[in-house]
């Protein structure tokens, strides 16, 4: 930790762990924060739900799915919470009118990327982004569904990936590079005809790489990585290994 | 090397230059190159050599002399005779013709409007030196900035004297170069970068490869002296691999560099290093996006992250980095030589200098030019460009690419600035500029730059992936006839969206040109949508012509 030199005395303290403090306010209540704290960290702690798709506790950030989106008073632009740090004395609304409505059509624009049939889902009840909807008060869709056609990738043994469900989130990306450490799941292709793919675009079952731990199926937020055998509404998935390795984690940093 | 014999290797340079009665100079950059000036070259240099003229003709390649739309051009020095449209059977003609009057019917006037309305600072060495030759660069007055900057001024001097000139980032947002440069160099950190940013993919413009082709040497020494003034020692050029002579070029300059000494180890005697490497991007136009780019030379996939951290604090593999534009370096040189004052003279109270623009569309006059900042757009469009093909009518002209708009008549006696673009809803971007006239249909150029923008759309985030996508359908059934009275309401919306929420430059500003089109063209729109007309004639709708 840098200080400016007139507090350097102070900083040197070796009974002191040096962490700067600082507090700002979220929907006008004056909270705190460590500043490597995240708005939507301390939101959460402070009982503030923002919305979430892409980020998962445990893994890291990527601020791409834009639904956690907050107003910062002074700024025209729209920070992503999951990303931005406070500074001291910021003003932050969470759940203003403009932020809502932008939410709830990003959430919309999500339903007719791709094939969203909730009622022959697998994760019918168990879904995050159907968890969103009611969150966020989504009724119907006013755009046109775009109904591409995906494909379906049974060739693993005890997992599949249907592509009509995938909301490119890239959490299963990121737990099988982070936590795993295998790095099966990548991305190909570009804009709308980006994919999740397993090794080189190779079928899953024929993966080199995987080590069939499950992590990206339990930690996909929809049903487009479930477990084979389970039927409509059947796929629950267990995250609890997250939040343990994350403590595990912090234990080691302090 | 020191500074005597720098000036010594430029005045051996020029000697030998004035030594020849006529200089044959050929165009050898991507446009003429296309319609066959290499041959030209080739065929110039033979008739030379049978005529046993070598002796006092020289013939050389130079880099772009302009005027794109007339090529291959040629141009005799001392003379000042340009020629253009010149081919092969031509050679000796021209040869007959040296010292006497040009041959009248390639005769390209170097005083119409096209070459006397411009002011080349970037572009000064564009068309006189050859792009290979490290010693013709010398000879106009190259490396003397860098020397200048590394023995007699600190790096603190040389940010002075570029903020003291004004300069603004010519990559499209205007941000000030001395400003950037501060910030990376009160960055504390043993290693820094200096990236030069040639990725230019806005449909239509070519002014990065231009300037990469032509004058390399300036970009070199442009980002040393930057690199002196921030404190680091690396600097990378992240190029496009569709611009294959544009690397090769600079390639062949490095090279030559390094082996004057004016790059590499202990650059005039001093304790400064600093190395250059080349990277190939792949043509994704989202890796001009400075993060994306980071991502694309540490060999990621090409998508950008959320800023703050900026690159300035946080680059390449985690150290501070500079990014820069090609054209931003090519403007170092000239002010560290001249002085910061001496460029604050050129231009508008806010932005200073020039701005070089790939004049496309439809224009009598395309290719390469170079104005002050604060020129009128009508003077662009009418004096350097020579006015609308075939007489017809002026519509409007684009001006950043895919992320700027549409500007229409009633602005072409606009000032050519930053502040007065961003004021229209247009962004000065990288200097790309479309003329479009009367059969130019605004529902179909939005349509254009919109799915370039959904093609180029990295996927990341939600309202640019898919925002696109449905900004482009609904564009697409109004070009069809198929356009509904809401869908008006709904581009607005949907433009909104992605506008306010997406993450990066690209999506912030991909519906700024359906927004701009909204706003002065609406009648267009209209038309479409009530009417099922193109007023351009150029969107065909099969019910009409069922019902006929």
């Amino acid at each position: 930790m840098r200080y400016p030199s007139f507090l350097q005395r102070t900083a040197d303290r070796a009974d002191v762990q040096p962490v700067r403090v600082l507090t700002f306010s979220i929907n006008g209540v004056t909270v705190s924060a460590r500043e490597d704290e995240t708005i939507l960290t301390v939101a959460r702690q402070n009982g503030i739900s923002i919305p979430t798709l892409c980020h998962l506790d445990g893994l890291s950030e990527r601020g791409a799915c834009r639904l956690c989106i907050v107003e910062i008073k002074g700024s025209p632009k729209l920070s992503p919470a999951c990303v931005t740090l406070p500074r001291q004395d910021m003003e932050i609304i969470t759940h203003s009118d403009r932020v809502m409505d932008y939410r709830r059509k990003i959430l919309e624009l999500l339903f007719t990327e791709r094939n969203h049939v909730c009622s022959v889902c697998v994760s019918n009840g168990h879904c995050d982004l159907q968890a969103l909807t009611v969150e966020l008060g989504m009724t119907h869709v006013h755009y046109d569904y775009l109904h591409p056609q995906q494909m379906v990738d049974a060739s693993h043994e005890r997992f599949s990936v249907d592509h009509n469900r995938c909301v490119l989130c890239q959490r299963c990306v990121r737990v099988c590079d982070e936590i795993e450490g295998a790095h099966t799941w990548d991305v190909m292709g570009r804009g709308h005809l980006a994919k999740v793919i397993t090794d080189l675009n190779e079928p899953w079952g024929e993966s080199t790489t995987c080590t069939g731990c499950g992590k990206c199926v339990q930690v996909c937020p929809t049903g487009a990585l479930s477990e084979k055998g389970k039927s409509v509404a059947e796929m629950t998935k267990k995250r609890l290994f997250l939040p343990y390795l994350k403590l595990m984690r912090g234990e080691e940093e302090r | 090397m020191t500074i005597e014999e720098l000036q010594e290797i430029g005045k051996i340079e020029k000697e030998k230059q004035d030594g020849f009665k006529h200089r044959i100079h050929v165009c050898v950059a991507a446009g003429c190159l296309s319609c066959q000036s290499g041959q030209v070259k080739e065929a110039l240099e033979k008739e030379v050599s049978r005529r046993g003229q070598e002796s006092w003709t020289s013939v050389k390649g130079v880099g772009c002399l302009g005027l794109c739309t007339a090529g291959p051009m040629v141009a005799i020095e001392p003379d000042g005779i340009l020629y253009q449209g010149v081919s092969v059977s031509d050679a000796s003609d021209i040869l007959e013709a040296l010292g006497g009057p040009a041959v009248s019917r390639l005769d390209c006037s170097a005083h119409m409007p096209f070459f006397t309305k411009q002011k080349k600072i970037v572009l000064e060495n564009c068309g006189k030196i050859d792009p290979e030759s490290i010693e013709d660069y010398i000879a106009e007055g190259g490396y003397e900035g860098l020397y200048n900057a590394l023995r007699i001024m600190t790096p603190t001097g040389v940010i002075e004297q570029i903020s003291k000139g004004g300069l603004r980032g010519r990559g499209g947002a205007g941000f000030p170069t001395g400003l950037k440069w501060t910030a990376v160099s009160k960055t504390k950190s043993n290693i820094k970068f200096v990236v030069c940013n040639a990725d230019e993919g806005d449909p239509g413009a070519f002014m990065d490869r231009s300037v990469l082709e032509s004058d390399p040497h300036r970009v070199l020494e442009g980002m040393a002296i930057a690199g002196f003034a921030v404190g680091a020692n690396y600097g990378f050029i992240y190029v496009r691999a569709e611009y294959p002579l544009a690397v090769k070029r600079v390639r062949t300059a490095i090279a030559r560099a390094e082996r004057l000494g004016v790059l590499g180890r202990n650059i005039f005697n001093t304790t400064f290093n600093f190395d250059i490497t080349v990277r190939l991007g792949a043509g994704a136009f989202v890796c001009g996006e400075e993060t994306a780019l980071i991502a694309s030379i540490e060999g990621r996939r090409g998508s950008p992250r959320p800023r703050p951290p900026f690159p300035s604090e946080l680059g390449l593999w985690g150290y501070p980095t500079l990014i820069n534009n090609v054209e931003t370096f090519a403007n170092v040189p000239p002010i560290i030589r001249k002085g910061g004052d001496w460029f604050a003279a050129t231009g508008t109270d806010k932005s200073k200098g020039t701005k070089v623009f790939a004049l496309a569309g439809r224009v009598n006059n395309t290719g390469l030019i170079e104005a002050p900042m604060g020129t009128k757009l009508r003077e662009i469009v009418f004096d350097i460009g020579g006015g609308i093909l075939e007489g017809r009518k002026f519509k409007a002209v684009q001006t950043g690419g895919p992320s700027g708009g549409c500007i229409p008549e009633q602005f072409l006696d606009m000032s050519m600035d930053y502040e007065s673009l961003a004021k229209v809803g247009s962004i000065m971007g990288s200097g790309g500029l479309i003329v479009m006239d009367e059969t130019s249909c605004m529902v179909d150029v939005a349509k254009f730059f919109i799915e370039f923008c959904m093609s180029e759309s990295c996927g990341k985030c939600v309202p640019c992936r898919v925002g696109t996508v449905q900004i482009y359908n609904v564009l697409k059934r109004i070009t069809e006839g198929k356009g509904k009275p809401t869908d008006i309401g709904l581009l607005e919306e949907l433009c909104d969206l992605v506008k306010n929420t997406s993450l990066c430059g690209l999506g912030q500003t991909a519906p700024n040109p359906v927004l701009s089109t909204l706003n002065y063209f609406m009648d267009e729109y209209r038309a479409h949508i009530d009417d099922k007309v193109c007023p351009a004639g150029t969107c065909h709708f099969n019910h009409t012509e069922e019902s006929q």
